[in-house]
Protein backbone atom coordinates (compact mmCIF):
# COMPACT_ATOMS: atom_id res chain seq x y z
CA UNK A 1 0.00 0.00 0.00
CA UNK A 2 2.98 2.23 0.92
CA UNK A 3 4.59 1.45 -2.02
CA UNK A 4 1.88 1.83 -4.04
CA UNK A 5 1.46 5.36 -2.70
CA UNK A 6 5.12 6.20 -3.36
CA UNK A 7 4.72 4.88 -6.95
CA UNK A 8 1.29 7.25 -7.29
CA UNK A 9 3.29 9.88 -6.10
CA UNK A 10 6.54 9.81 -8.55
CA UNK A 11 4.19 9.17 -11.73
CA UNK A 12 2.17 12.29 -10.63
CA UNK A 13 5.53 14.33 -9.68
CA UNK A 14 6.90 13.30 -13.38
CA UNK A 15 3.90 14.20 -15.32
CA UNK A 16 3.18 17.43 -13.65
CA UNK A 17 6.95 18.06 -14.17
CA UNK A 18 7.21 17.47 -17.98
CA UNK A 19 4.03 19.29 -18.52
CA UNK A 20 4.85 22.32 -16.90
CA UNK A 21 8.33 22.16 -18.78
CA UNK A 22 6.56 21.78 -22.01
CA UNK A 23 4.24 24.48 -21.63
CA UNK A 24 6.91 26.97 -20.25
CA UNK A 25 6.88 30.16 -22.04
CA UNK A 26 10.26 31.28 -21.18
CA UNK A 27 13.26 29.35 -21.97
CA UNK A 28 15.69 29.22 -19.17
CA UNK A 29 12.55 28.06 -17.47
CA UNK A 30 11.28 25.42 -19.50
CA UNK A 31 14.98 23.93 -19.31
CA UNK A 32 15.04 24.15 -15.00
CA UNK A 33 11.98 22.15 -15.00
CA UNK A 34 13.52 19.86 -17.88
CA UNK A 35 16.85 19.22 -15.78
CA UNK A 36 14.31 18.54 -12.48
CA UNK A 37 12.33 16.41 -15.13
CA UNK A 38 15.52 14.49 -15.75
CA UNK A 39 16.48 14.01 -12.07
CA UNK A 40 13.13 12.75 -11.10
CA UNK A 41 13.15 10.55 -13.87
CA UNK A 42 16.46 8.63 -13.03
CA UNK A 43 14.33 8.13 -9.38
CA UNK A 44 11.68 6.74 -11.49
CA UNK A 45 14.54 4.08 -13.34
CA UNK A 46 16.09 3.13 -9.77
CA UNK A 47 12.69 2.45 -8.57
CA UNK A 48 12.12 -0.22 -11.84
CA UNK A 49 15.41 -1.37 -10.84
CA UNK A 50 17.41 0.16 -13.29
CA UNK A 51 20.66 1.92 -11.46
CA UNK A 52 22.38 1.22 -15.17
CA UNK A 53 19.99 3.61 -17.14
CA UNK A 54 19.27 5.91 -13.46
CA UNK A 55 23.11 6.88 -13.64
CA UNK A 56 22.70 7.59 -17.58
CA UNK A 57 19.67 9.70 -17.39
CA UNK A 58 20.97 11.68 -14.08
CA UNK A 59 24.60 12.01 -15.38
CA UNK A 60 23.65 12.57 -19.81
CA UNK A 61 20.29 13.56 -19.56
CA UNK A 62 19.69 16.06 -16.46
CA UNK A 63 22.76 16.81 -16.19
CA UNK A 64 25.22 17.22 -19.57
CA UNK A 65 21.51 17.86 -21.71
CA UNK A 66 20.41 20.60 -19.11
CA UNK A 67 24.02 22.13 -19.71
CA UNK A 68 23.89 22.20 -22.83
CA UNK A 69 20.47 23.44 -23.02
CA UNK A 70 20.93 26.10 -20.62
CA UNK A 71 24.08 27.71 -23.17
CA UNK A 72 21.80 27.66 -26.05
CA UNK A 73 18.97 29.51 -24.36
CA UNK A 74 21.44 32.06 -23.24
CA UNK A 75 22.56 32.03 -26.67
CA UNK A 76 18.66 32.18 -28.02
CA UNK A 77 17.99 35.26 -25.80
CA UNK A 78 21.24 37.17 -26.78
CA UNK A 79 20.01 36.74 -30.28
CA UNK A 80 16.49 37.61 -29.40
CA UNK A 81 17.96 40.71 -27.77
CA UNK A 82 20.65 41.71 -30.47
CA UNK A 83 17.29 41.61 -33.74
CA UNK A 84 14.87 43.07 -30.96
CA UNK A 85 12.30 40.28 -30.54
CA UNK A 86 12.60 38.65 -34.04
CA UNK A 87 13.95 34.63 -34.14
CA UNK B 1 -2.45 28.89 -36.83
CA UNK B 2 -6.43 29.72 -36.42
CA UNK B 3 -8.69 27.84 -34.05
CA UNK B 4 -10.08 24.88 -36.19
CA UNK B 5 -6.68 23.52 -37.65
CA UNK B 6 -5.46 23.82 -33.71
CA UNK B 7 -8.28 21.55 -32.37
CA UNK B 8 -7.74 19.27 -35.36
CA UNK B 9 -3.78 19.17 -34.71
CA UNK B 10 -4.74 18.25 -30.69
CA UNK B 11 -7.17 15.73 -31.97
CA UNK B 12 -4.69 13.71 -34.71
CA UNK B 13 -2.44 13.70 -31.48
CA UNK B 14 -4.75 12.66 -28.82
CA UNK B 15 -5.54 9.79 -31.84
CA UNK B 16 -1.80 9.25 -32.16
CA UNK B 17 -0.67 9.24 -28.25
CA UNK B 18 -4.12 6.56 -28.17
CA UNK B 19 -2.30 4.13 -30.84
CA UNK B 20 1.08 4.58 -29.16
CA UNK B 21 -0.49 3.29 -25.59
CA UNK B 22 -2.07 0.60 -27.50
CA UNK B 23 1.14 -0.57 -29.28
CA UNK B 24 2.68 -0.52 -25.90
CA UNK B 25 -0.35 -2.50 -23.36
CA UNK B 26 0.01 -4.96 -26.32
CA UNK B 27 3.72 -5.18 -26.37
CA UNK B 28 3.88 -5.31 -22.48
CA UNK B 29 1.01 -8.16 -22.69
CA UNK B 30 3.29 -10.55 -25.17
CA UNK B 31 6.23 -9.26 -23.25
CA UNK B 32 9.64 -11.42 -24.69
CA UNK B 33 11.60 -9.78 -21.63
CA UNK B 34 11.84 -13.13 -19.31
CA UNK B 35 13.14 -14.95 -22.55
CA UNK B 36 15.74 -12.62 -22.90
CA UNK B 37 17.16 -11.74 -19.53
CA UNK B 38 17.53 -15.40 -19.33
CA UNK B 39 19.56 -15.49 -22.16
CA UNK B 40 21.61 -12.84 -21.09
CA UNK B 41 22.60 -14.07 -18.09
CA UNK B 42 23.10 -17.50 -19.55
CA UNK B 43 25.62 -16.39 -21.91
CA UNK B 44 27.51 -14.18 -19.24
CA UNK B 45 30.34 -16.53 -18.45
CA UNK B 46 31.89 -16.33 -22.30
CA UNK B 47 31.86 -12.64 -21.99
CA UNK B 48 33.88 -11.91 -19.29
CA UNK B 49 32.26 -9.14 -17.71
CA UNK B 50 29.39 -10.00 -14.79
CA UNK B 51 27.25 -6.93 -15.51
CA UNK B 52 24.56 -8.41 -17.60
CA UNK B 53 23.63 -4.68 -19.06
CA UNK B 54 27.58 -4.17 -19.91
CA UNK B 55 27.22 -7.55 -21.56
CA UNK B 56 24.68 -6.43 -23.82
CA UNK B 57 25.40 -2.98 -24.72
CA UNK B 58 29.50 -3.97 -24.97
CA UNK B 59 29.51 -7.81 -26.45
CA UNK B 60 25.64 -9.06 -27.53
CA UNK B 61 24.79 -5.86 -29.41
CA UNK B 62 28.37 -4.00 -29.71
CA UNK B 63 27.51 -2.99 -33.11
CA UNK B 64 24.32 -0.68 -31.38
CA UNK B 65 26.96 0.73 -29.21
CA UNK B 66 29.29 1.42 -32.34
CA UNK B 67 26.98 3.74 -34.26
CA UNK B 68 26.19 5.67 -30.95
CA UNK B 69 29.35 6.51 -30.59
CA UNK B 70 29.25 7.42 -33.96
CA UNK B 71 26.48 9.41 -33.77
CA UNK B 72 28.02 11.55 -30.95
CA UNK B 73 30.81 11.90 -33.16
CA UNK B 74 28.23 13.36 -36.00
CA UNK B 75 26.88 15.49 -33.67
CA UNK B 76 30.43 16.96 -32.54
CA UNK B 77 31.34 17.56 -36.01
CA UNK B 78 28.03 19.45 -36.42
CA UNK B 79 28.66 21.37 -33.83
CA UNK B 80 32.33 22.15 -34.70
CA UNK B 81 31.12 22.94 -38.62
CA UNK B 82 28.97 26.16 -36.64
CA UNK B 83 32.21 28.44 -36.69
CA UNK B 84 33.90 30.05 -33.43
CA UNK B 85 32.48 28.90 -30.03
CA UNK B 86 31.09 31.89 -27.98
CA UNK B 87 33.62 33.79 -25.41
CA UNK B 88 34.49 32.25 -22.50
CA UNK B 89 33.12 33.32 -19.13
CA UNK B 90 35.03 35.46 -16.96
CA UNK B 91 38.09 33.75 -14.79
CA UNK B 92 36.20 32.75 -11.34
CA UNK B 93 36.40 33.58 -8.32
CA UNK B 94 39.11 32.49 -5.62
CA UNK B 95 36.24 30.79 -3.86
CA UNK B 96 34.57 29.12 -6.81
CA UNK B 97 38.03 28.50 -7.87
CA UNK B 98 39.24 26.54 -4.91
CA UNK B 99 36.05 24.16 -5.38
CA UNK B 100 36.91 23.30 -8.76
CA UNK B 101 40.21 22.24 -7.84
CA UNK B 102 38.37 19.62 -5.50
CA UNK B 103 35.31 18.91 -7.45
CA UNK B 104 37.33 18.54 -11.10
CA UNK B 105 39.86 15.68 -9.79
CA UNK B 106 37.08 13.82 -7.71
CA UNK B 107 35.11 13.99 -11.49
CA UNK B 108 37.83 12.32 -12.72
CA UNK B 109 38.09 9.48 -10.24
CA UNK B 110 34.65 8.91 -9.70
CA UNK B 111 34.48 8.61 -13.70
CA UNK B 112 37.34 6.43 -13.48
CA UNK B 113 35.49 3.77 -11.14
CA UNK B 114 32.21 4.37 -12.90
CA UNK B 115 34.05 2.62 -16.00
CA UNK B 116 36.21 -0.07 -13.75
CA UNK B 117 33.10 -1.22 -11.69
CA UNK B 118 30.65 -1.04 -14.89
CA UNK B 119 32.09 -4.79 -15.68
CA UNK B 120 30.32 -5.77 -12.37
CA UNK B 121 27.50 -3.41 -11.07
CA UNK B 122 26.06 -0.63 -12.59
CA UNK B 123 28.01 1.75 -14.47
CA UNK B 124 30.08 1.85 -17.36
CA UNK B 125 31.49 4.39 -20.35
CA UNK B 126 28.97 6.71 -20.95
CA UNK B 127 28.25 7.25 -17.36
CA UNK B 128 31.29 7.85 -16.91
CA UNK B 129 32.20 9.79 -19.95
CA UNK B 130 29.61 12.04 -18.37
CA UNK B 131 31.09 12.57 -15.60
CA UNK B 132 34.40 13.55 -17.42
CA UNK B 133 32.13 15.87 -19.08
CA UNK B 134 30.63 17.14 -16.90
CA UNK B 135 34.22 18.23 -15.41
CA UNK B 136 34.72 20.04 -18.63
CA UNK B 137 31.09 21.35 -18.46
CA UNK B 138 32.97 22.88 -14.31
CA UNK B 139 36.40 24.15 -15.63
CA UNK B 140 34.20 26.28 -18.56
CA UNK B 141 32.39 27.59 -16.55
CA UNK B 142 35.16 28.69 -13.84
CA UNK B 143 36.42 30.84 -16.93
CA UNK B 144 38.43 28.26 -18.84
CA UNK B 145 37.89 28.61 -22.69
CA UNK B 146 38.60 25.09 -23.67
CA UNK B 147 37.19 23.80 -20.68
CA UNK B 148 40.41 21.71 -19.86
CA UNK B 149 40.30 20.10 -23.69
CA UNK B 150 43.94 19.69 -25.26
CA UNK B 151 45.01 21.56 -28.55
CA UNK B 152 42.69 20.96 -31.93
CA UNK B 153 44.85 18.21 -33.29
CA UNK B 154 44.90 16.22 -29.97
CA UNK B 155 41.03 17.28 -29.74
CA UNK B 156 40.52 15.62 -33.13
CA UNK B 157 42.12 12.42 -32.46
CA UNK B 158 40.25 12.37 -29.03
CA UNK B 159 36.57 12.70 -30.60
CA UNK B 160 37.34 9.64 -32.81
CA UNK B 161 39.13 7.41 -30.35
CA UNK B 162 35.89 5.87 -29.18
CA UNK B 163 34.57 4.80 -32.74
CA UNK B 164 38.39 4.20 -34.02
CA UNK B 165 38.93 1.45 -31.20
CA UNK B 166 35.85 -0.33 -31.89
CA UNK B 167 36.45 -0.63 -35.37
CA UNK B 168 40.32 -1.74 -34.56
CA UNK B 169 39.31 -4.19 -31.86
CA UNK B 170 36.42 -5.74 -34.42
CA UNK B 171 38.28 -5.59 -37.55
CA UNK B 172 41.25 -7.04 -35.59
CA UNK B 173 39.06 -9.88 -34.70
CA UNK B 174 37.58 -10.14 -38.56
CA UNK B 175 41.25 -10.40 -39.44
CA UNK B 176 41.33 -13.75 -37.20
CA UNK B 177 38.32 -15.62 -38.96
CA UNK B 178 35.74 -14.58 -36.19
CA UNK B 179 32.83 -11.97 -37.14
CA UNK B 180 32.86 -8.43 -36.63
CA UNK B 181 32.68 -7.85 -33.01
CA UNK B 182 33.13 -11.93 -31.80
CA UNK B 183 35.52 -11.11 -29.57
CA UNK B 184 37.43 -14.72 -28.48
CA UNK B 185 36.22 -15.56 -24.90
CA UNK B 186 39.70 -15.41 -23.04
CA UNK B 187 40.25 -11.93 -24.25
CA UNK B 188 36.66 -10.84 -24.12
CA UNK B 189 36.95 -8.73 -20.75
CA UNK B 190 40.04 -6.65 -21.45
CA UNK B 191 39.04 -5.97 -25.08
CA UNK B 192 35.80 -4.75 -23.36
CA UNK B 193 37.43 -2.90 -21.01
CA UNK B 194 39.22 -1.60 -23.73
CA UNK B 195 37.19 -0.57 -26.03
CA UNK B 196 35.08 1.06 -22.77
CA UNK B 197 38.21 3.10 -22.17
CA UNK B 198 38.52 4.72 -25.29
CA UNK B 199 34.72 5.31 -25.41
CA UNK B 200 35.07 7.18 -22.29
CA UNK B 201 38.10 9.37 -23.47
CA UNK B 202 36.00 10.07 -26.74
CA UNK B 203 32.80 10.55 -24.53
CA UNK B 204 33.86 12.96 -21.90
CA UNK B 205 35.76 14.92 -24.90
CA UNK B 206 33.07 14.84 -27.31
CA UNK B 207 30.46 16.00 -24.48
CA UNK B 208 32.98 18.58 -23.25
CA UNK B 209 33.55 20.24 -26.78
CA UNK B 210 30.41 19.94 -27.20
CA UNK B 211 29.70 22.26 -24.32
CA UNK B 212 32.31 24.96 -25.88
CA UNK B 213 29.88 24.79 -29.11
CA UNK B 214 32.28 25.89 -31.68
CA UNK B 215 35.34 24.93 -33.50
CA UNK B 216 38.58 24.88 -31.04
CA UNK B 217 40.50 27.79 -31.51
CA UNK B 218 43.47 26.09 -33.23
CA UNK B 219 46.11 25.95 -35.47
CA UNK B 220 46.16 25.65 -39.52
CA UNK B 221 43.69 28.79 -40.40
Amino acid sequence: MTLLLFDLVLIATLLTLAVAALTSVEPRRAVMLFIAFGLWLALVWARLGAPDVALAEAAIGAGLGGALMLAAARRAARRRQRTGGEG
Amino acid sequence: MNGPARLLVALLAAALGGLLLWVLATALAARPEPALAEAAFAALPLTGVGNPVTAVLLDYRAYDTLLELAVLLAALLGIWSLGPPAPAYQRAGSALRAMVAWVVPLLILTGGYLLWAGGQVPGGAFQGGALLGAAGVVLRLAGDPRAGLPGESLQRLLAVLGVGAFLLVGLTVLAFGRDLLDYPTDWSKWLILAIEGAATLAIGATLAAAYVGGRPPGEGR
